[in-house]
Parts: structure tokens; sequence; C-alpha cells
């Protein structure tokens, strides 16, 4: 009996690390942070900022994606590594809270701004595009980097150069996504198929039921350099300033990042962030222009 | 509140889609459920392992990994069907509810009376003629709760074809929300209504079959 109910144990503890393989072949590189946080004295941070009582307690919650290869993808040990999860990193090494003091929090597109509000997070670093209509509820610090749609097609499909050509062809992006948003209202023609992971727009793209994916310049890559069947195609067709969020008219803590960002421009611990994490198949870009709004 | 107001018109395109999910493959499933039914108590041995089998390999599986099935892998194998992804959807939502139809109608079955259906053969019905003319009118009424259960979680699971390339009342909802990021409570509570419309119309016609099919014992 015993043997039977551990043989039942293995059983399942094999599917679900098989299907965890498969669910995801990006790479997962290492987390260039070391962790040493600098000493930091609380009072360098005015009394009462959101500064202040991060570094007073010692720990800060941050929103960010967990199935989002190159820039925030949880591994099998529950840590998300990427890109934005090394911004954030950064950002709370300089509130003198060191690794052990975050707490990661799963952000998806349809609830960044409710966390935000009811305090689930302290910010979200979450390939968050800056938007006015986000901007209504919550406040951005960054850009920290800028993306772009883009579009994806198999290697020996040349019919597709750029968005013009997607006039009738079957494009697959991820269900209330920015870039299906974009599809829907600016391309009327394309038909929109979406998926509920960018992963899953693949294997119908090789199979031919779909003619495209569309989505952010950066994951396109991340596809495109694992796999030599995909292209991607054209230049990217739309601006996509990836932002921090946090508590709307916060402007103290705001401008307190806006600073941070450009202290990590500076002394290249962003380029060494990218290079470690999307910088593995990406070119490393200037970083764009902090904007004050 | 105003978002579901304003975005009425897409609201019903979604709920069109979910509807015809829902219809299309109820329809179908009912069929397919009936034939599993009336193989699981089938005098030939083999058609009963076929069914078993079949039913305790859907009804355990997740219906998202059925859908990941029938849509990513099956292609694998050089299954190269020509539908689209609305038709891939109905095939998954009808062979997963088959199995749970088949169940209700079984359990129906097995309420009539076995002397029953050993009447219907000892006065030379055959086994499809004992089935269709003796033990299911008997099985229906007993089986129309369970079954409308059933069609109520279809509903629901229609769901799962936003992540497929469906855009019905879910995938409606996501858009919806990342065009009004400040209005997604009330854009999943209209959502929610979608659903609400459909099931308790579910509900009430079980209610009307049942009080049809009402007799004495």
């Amino acid at each position: 009996m015993r043997t039977r109910r551990r043989g039942a144990v293995a059983l399942i503890a094999a599917t679900t690390l098989a299907l965890a393989a498969c669910s995801s072949d990006a790479e997962e590189p290492d987390a260039g942070a070391d962790g040493d946080a600098e000493d930091m004295d609380v009072a360098d941070f005015p009394e009462g900022s959101t500064m202040a009582e991060l570094a007073e307690a010692g720990s800060i919650t941050i929103g960010t994606k967990f199935d989002q290869p190159l820039f925030g993808l949880v591994g099998p040990d529950g840590v998300p590594v990427g890109f934005d999860v090394e911004i954030g990193r950064l950002i709370a090494e300089r509130l003198g809270i060191d690794d052990d003091g975050i707490e990661w929090v799963e952000t998806v597109s349809a609830n960044r701004e409710t966390f935000i509000e009811n305090g689930t997070v302290d910010i979200v670093v979450a390939t968050y595009t800056i938007n006015d209509d986000r901007k209504e509820l919550i406040s951005f610090a960054g850009p920290y980097y800028e993306a772009g749609q883009s579009i994806l097609t198999l290697a020996s499909n040349e019919d597709i150069q750029g968005p013009d050509d997607l006039d009738g062809k079957n494009v697959c992006t991820v269900s209330g996504s920015t870039p299906e948003q974009n599809l829907v209202e600016n391309f009327p023609e394309v038909e929109v198929t979406p998926f509920g992971a960018y992963s899953d727009c693949l294997e119908p793209l090789k199979n031919g039921q779909v003619d495209a994916i569309s989505t952010d310049n950066v994951i396109l890559a991340g596809f495109a350099a694992d796999d030599p069947e995909l292209e991607v195609r054209g230049e990217p067709f739309t601006e996509e300033p990836y932002g921090i969020g946090l508590a709307k008219d916060d402007d103290e803590f705001r401008d307190w990042i806006n600073d941070v960002l450009e202290e990590i421009y500076e002394d290249g611990s962003w380029t060494e962030a990218w290079e470690s994490t999307a910088g593995t198949v990406l070119p490393t870009p200037e970083p764009p222009a902090v904007d004050r709004y | 509140m105003d978002v579901i107001g304003d975005n009425l018109p897409l609201y019903a395109q979604g709920f069109l889609v979910t509807l015809q999910l829902t219809l299309i493959s109820g329809a179908l499933a009912m069929g397919l459920g009936l034939l599993l039914a009336a193989m699981r108590v089938a005098p030939l041995r083999p058609l009963r392992l076929l069914a078993a089998g079949y039913v305790e390999l859907l009804r355990n599986t997740p219906l998202t990994l059925v859908f990941f099935f029938i849509i990513l892998v099956t292609p694998q194998f050089g299954v190269r069907l020509p539908f689209d992804f609305f038709s891939f959807a109905v095939v998954a939502l009808t062979l997963y509810t088959a199995a749970f139809v088949c169940e209700a109608i079984r359990s129906g079955i097995n309420s009539v009376g076995i002397g029953q259906a050993e009447a219907a053969r000892a006065i030379g019905l055959t086994f499809g003629q004992s089935l269709g003319q003796v033990v299911l009118p008997q099985a229906f009424r007993t089986v129309i709760p369970p079954l409308i259960n059933v069609f109520i979680a279809l509903a629901k699971n229609t769901s799962v074809a936003a992540g497929f390339g469906v855009v019905e009342l879910m995938g409606t909802g996501r858009r919806l929300t990342t065009a009004n990021p400040g209005g997604v409570v009330w854009i999943l509570v209209g959502v929610a209504l979608g659903y609400l419309i459909i099931t308790i119309s579910l509900g009430a016609m079980a209610a009307q079959a049942e009080r049809k099919a009402a007799f004495t014992r």
C-alpha cells in the first residue's frame, strides 16, 4: 500500500515537472544583483516620506510579471528573474533593502492598477506601458525602457513585412493585452486571435493556424532567439515606454525613483542589469530619458 | 457602472459567441453522452469498457488540458483539421461535457428498477428497444436536475475558450479591462451578468421540463 501511494506521488511529481519544463523554454538568466545592499541611513530620507517608511520597515513589496521571458519569469523555485526584477532590486537596494526584504507579487495586466491603489504592492515593475488612461489612476516613474509592438512570422513566410501586410491575416496575441487593443482599434482588417499566453501562440503559428504573432518586440525577440524557424519582421510600429507604477500623486517617491533611475544609467548598473537578462538575446540600447511629467 | 452601458454592443457580441458555444456544444454533448450511456449499459463488454475508459479519461482531465491537447498537441501528430478556433472550442467542450452527460444519464438509467429492463427483454424487445422505449422514458425525469447541472457548468466552462483564440464573453471582458483600467470591477460584473442570463434561463427551462415530465410512480 505504502509503495503504491509513493508511486502515485512520484507520478504526479513527474508529470508536474514535465509540464513545467514544457511550458517555457525561455532562458532564465542568473540574477545579476548579488543582493548586498549598501548601508543606508534612514535619516537620509525626508521624514514621513514613502522612502523613509520602506527603509525603516526594511521590506518592500514589488509587483512584477511571472510569465514574461527576459523581463519577469518565475522559476521552479518561485523567485522571478528578468530585467524588471533587476530594476526592482536596484531600487530596493538604494532603500537599504536586501533580497530577503523584497516580496515579489505576481501582477498581471488586469490587476496592476488595483494592486497599487489598494496598497497590495508598493511599486509595480511589470513591462508596464505608460499611458494617459493609467496616469489617471496611478503615477509612473521612468520610463526605464522603451519597447515597441512588432510582428513575428515563420522565417519561410516573407509576405508579411510590416503591420500593413496584416490585413485579412490571422494574428495571434494575448487576450486583454495592449497589443491586442492596438490591433483591434487601429487595424480593423486584421483578424485577431487571442490566446492565454504568448507561448501558446507558437504552436498555432508553426501549424499555420495563425499567420503571425504580434506583441512587444522584446518578447518576440526572445522567441526568435530560441527558434531559427521564426523571424521578427519590420520595425516596431508603436512606442511602449515601460514605467514603474506607484501610488498616484506620491510625487516625492516618484522623483526619488526617477533620481535612482538616472543614477543607475550613470553608474552602469542599468546596462549590467540589461546584459545579464534581456541582453542575452537583444542588443543593449541607450537608456531612455526619464519623463518627469 | 457606466462602462457596462457604454460597451453594450461589445458585450452583446461576446455574449452571442458564448451562447453559441453553449448551445452547439451542449447539443453535441447530449448526443454523444446519450450514445456513451447506452454503451455503458450495453450487453457487450468491449463497448462497456470503451465507454467507461472514455468517461474516466475525459472526466478526470482539466478542461484547459483538453483544449491544449486538441488545439496545440494534435497538429504535432499530423492531425491538421481545417477548423477555425471556434470549431476547436466546440470540439473540446463537446468531448469534455459528453463524459458528464453520460454519467448523469447512466445514473437515471440505474434509478429505473432492473425488473423493467428484464420485463422488456422477456417480452422480446431488443436492447435498443427496451432502452429507448422502456428505460429511458422513465429515467428522463430523474435525469433532468443532474443534466441541467452539467449544462450550467458547460455554460461557465465556455470561458476557457477565451484563452484559445475565441473572443467570447470573458475575452471581451479582458479587452474592455485593458481599454478601461479604472473600470475593472464593473466590467467583470457585466461579464458575470452575461453568464447569469444564460445559466438562470437554463435553470428555468429545467424547472419547466421537470413539471411537464412529472408523473406518479
